[in-house]
């Protein structure tokens, strides 16, 4: 027997994720060691500072593709692209929570650290190149999301929502261990590029045909659990709701986005030889996602509801372009990541403003007349609102311009036009808090409280929202060259 | 064929004999004095007869599950040890991380008070 | 040699027994043993493969799942005495303030 070789190891590649382990794992001990009680909110600095740094040390590598590990990780553009879009929604989301724990009595220091490793665990679903690693990638983030929502310890809509959602996590992790398990078995690899190139050496036997099919469908079935797409989608709106805030906003734009970011890679790289079977399934997932996810948003008079089922509509118009994996829809898809994390990110910031201490009620009352008392909370709210509606000129809009675009030029028009038309539908209700803001008397006085980490997370992305809406081409040219060296 | 097993089949005499030897003798040598509690039949320590579900005070809780994690982690340890001669530096030093990230765990719940009973 | 396809109907048992469990169980610990049931059946087929195919990748993953799905009870265990802690319940319908 040969001996064993560890096989070329290049650490550079991982630089970001190793920062960002590395330094969660440092900032637990010296959260529990250094930071003494009641000053927990310097744990939270430090962890945006790591999550910076973590984005920085990506910087040189823009122009360093390879893989390592046996080509179980890769580092290209996209994956850099994407973990910046990671690093930015974790530093926001940490940004959010500095005083959202406090005023709640639920500040406790690991949080930032789990933020941290959920961040790193989305990290890894960028750059995973391998079932196994995907594996981990989507459990190292589920499982701290886990703990994340059941953070608001002992509120019991805290903890409830956390049981169901490990419940049907690990329902979904079940799946897809066992699809991982039947592809392997159809082709004797976990790798995608080795799927590949099995599929398109010979042609399959039977036999390996059924087993590959049905591996692939319970993959594709885990993925759209975690990314919350009809008919699997049942669990979000509940997590969201007794999920603190903060958390709830980190998984709308973080799970979501590294989930279908990793599914782009599985589709388009390891199956992309039997595209002729799961396209028609995707497209009917995208179309149902998307009506299900506007029409539920529109009886909800809970924002945070509101935003959950606003979010499963997102994930069906991202689908979009991981559908037509084509470079155009991958670009769309990297643009309406960023544009829709923003936004996003922005509106949960102004509900957390606007939740008050012991509550859980989230009306969309508390918005009417939001305008008299905070006029720029309100302008602030109405921008996130249009882009989320997809109201020129805003982020919002450019981005699903760019992705019906791809999916009409990839073949599905009537997919697009299911997309145009479920916007319209959207925009009654994303329209309707505008009107509350501006045009109602307040139902009861609600006193909005701001402070610096919140109002950092509302004008950044405020301003990136309009930002991106007004001169696109910048941010549009940076997911052209992500792609460059995606092989495509 | 059949002659390779036969030490076995001489343990598994030897260790008849030594039973039955042991439960013979000490049975006809022994002092018998029997109260409740020996009579009473062995359920580990439990007792026998009462209501099945009770009460555990939640400290074996926290310890189980650190248990579960800790003891399910080692796992790794066990293809380690199959091929540590052919890895030798860099297998040493990728353990060495490996064991480091438990540790990291390990103290924080020490210095959390996980350990402490009571 | 008992060829592979026995191993493959065998886990696709047990998987279709975990799916049920997780499906028609209410209590929380019952629901979490199905889970493990689900993993434990993929483990079998990824172990069986393997050994048909003389190649050790799918046994890999074996360990890395075993060590996810510890962490994720222990999750669920902590999860569980904190709802235990103010509910008095392990029953899972019981718990539902949350209304879809």
């Amino acid at each position: 027997m040969e001996p064993l070789q560890i096989p070329p190891v290049n650490l550079i590649l991982l630089a970001p994720l190793l920062t960002v382990v590395g330094w969660a794992s440092a900032l637990l001990l010296v959260d529990v060691f250094l930071i003494p009680e009641g000053k927990k909110k310097l744990t939270g600095y430090l962890a945006i500072a790591g999550l910076l740094v973590a984005g920085l040390v990506g910087l040189p590598l823009w122009n360093v593709s390879g893989s390592t590990f046996s080509g179980m990780l890769v580092l290209d553009r996209y994956s850099l692209s994407l973990t910046w879009i990671f690093v930015i929604v974790g530093a926001l989301s940490i940004a959010m929570a500095l005083d959202y724990l406090p005023r709640h009595g639920i500040e406790q220091g690991e949080f930032y650290p789990l933020i941290m490793f959920a961040v790193a665990g989305m990290i890894l679903l960028a750059q995973g190149t391998d079932l196994i690693v995907l594996f981990l990638g989507i459990e190292a983030l589920s499982i701290t999301l886990y703990i994340l929502t059941g953070f608001a310890y002992p509120r019991l809509t805290s903890e409830e929502a956390a049981m169901k959602y490990l419940v049907l996590g690990a329902f979904a992790a079940g799946f897809f261990v066992y699809g991982i398990a039947l592809v392997y078995g159809a082709t004797g690899t976990t790798s995608l590029a080795g799927i590949a190139e099995f599929l398109g050496r010979q042609t399959l036997v039977a036999e390996d045909q059924t087993l590959l099919l049905a591996g692939a469908g319970m993959v594709l079935i885990a993925f759209s659990f975690k990314t919350a797409l009809v008919p699997f989608h049942m669990w979000t709106p509940d997590v969201y709701e007794g999920s603190p805030t903060p958390v709830a906003a980190f998984m709308s734009v973080g799970t979501k986005g590294a989930a279908l970011a990793a599914l782009l890679r599985v589709l388009a790289f390891a199956f992309e030889g039997v595209q002729a079977y799961w396209l028609p399934v995707l497209a009917a997932l995208a179309a149902i996602t998307m009506v299900v996810g506007n029409l539920g948003a529109l009886g909800q008079t809970n924002v945070k509801r509101m935003l959950a089922y606003s979010s499963i509509g997102h994930a069906g118009y991202i689908l979009l372009g991981i559908m037509v994996a084509s470079e155009r829809g991958a670009e769309a898809f990297l643009f309406y990541l960023l544009a829709y994390a923003l936004t996003n990110l922005g509106a949960f910031g102004v509900v957390i403003a606007l939740e008050q201490q012991g509550e859980s009620v989230w009306s969309i009352e508390d918005f009417a007349g939001l305008y008299q008392r905070r006029p720029m909370l309100a302008v602030a709210m109405a921008l996130f609102m249009f882009s989320l509606a997809g109201v020129p000129p805003t982020a919002g809009f450019m981005a699903k311009f760019f992705i019906f675009t791809a999916a009409y030029e990839g073949g599905l028009g009537w997919l697009a036009l299911v997309g145009v038309i479920t916007s319209a539908i959207a925009a009654y209700f994303y329209l309707r808090v505008v009107v509350k803001m501006f045009m109602q008397e307040p139902a009861r006085e609600v006193q909005p409280e701001l402070n610096r980490g919140l109002n950092a997370d509302i004008i950044i992305a405020g301003v990136a929202t309009l930002l991106i809406g007004l001169v696109p081409t910048p941010f549009i040219f940076l997911a052209q060259q992500s792609l460059v060296a995606l092989g495509g | 064929m059949l002659g390779a097993y036969l030490p076995i089949l001489v343990m598994f005499l030897i260790a008849v004999f030594i039973a039955a030897f042991v439960i013979i003798v000490s049975s006809l040598l022994g002092p018998r004095r029997s109260t409740v509690r020996k009579l009473a039949p062995y359920e580990s320590g439990m007792e026998p007869i009462g209501p099945a579900i009770r009460r555990i005070p939640v400290k074996f809780y926290v310890v189980a599950m650190l248990f579960i994690v800790f003891d399910i982690e080692v796992v790794f340890f066990y293809p380690y040890a199959l091929v540590f001669r052919d890895l030798a530096g860099p297998g040493l030093v990728a353990m060495g991380v490996f064991f480091l990230v438990l540790v990291v765990g390990f103290v924080y719940e020490w210095k959390k008070g996980a350990l402490k009973w009571e | 040699m008992v060829p592979t396809a026995y191993y493959i109907i065998l886990s696709a048992a047990l998987f279709t027994i975990g799916v049920l469990g997780v499906l028609i169980r209410r209590n929380a610990i019952v629901v979490f043993m199905s889970v493990e049931l689900m993993l434990n059946a993929a483990n079998l087929a990824l172990v069986a493969f393997a050994r048909e195919r003389l190649n050790v990748d799918g046994q890999v993953l074996v360990f890395f799942v075993i060590t996810v799905a510890a962490a994720e009870v222990a999750v669920g265990l902590a999860l569980l005495v904190a709802i235990f802690r103010t509910k008095n319940t392990a029953d899972v319908d019981e718990v539902s303030t949350l209304k879809g």
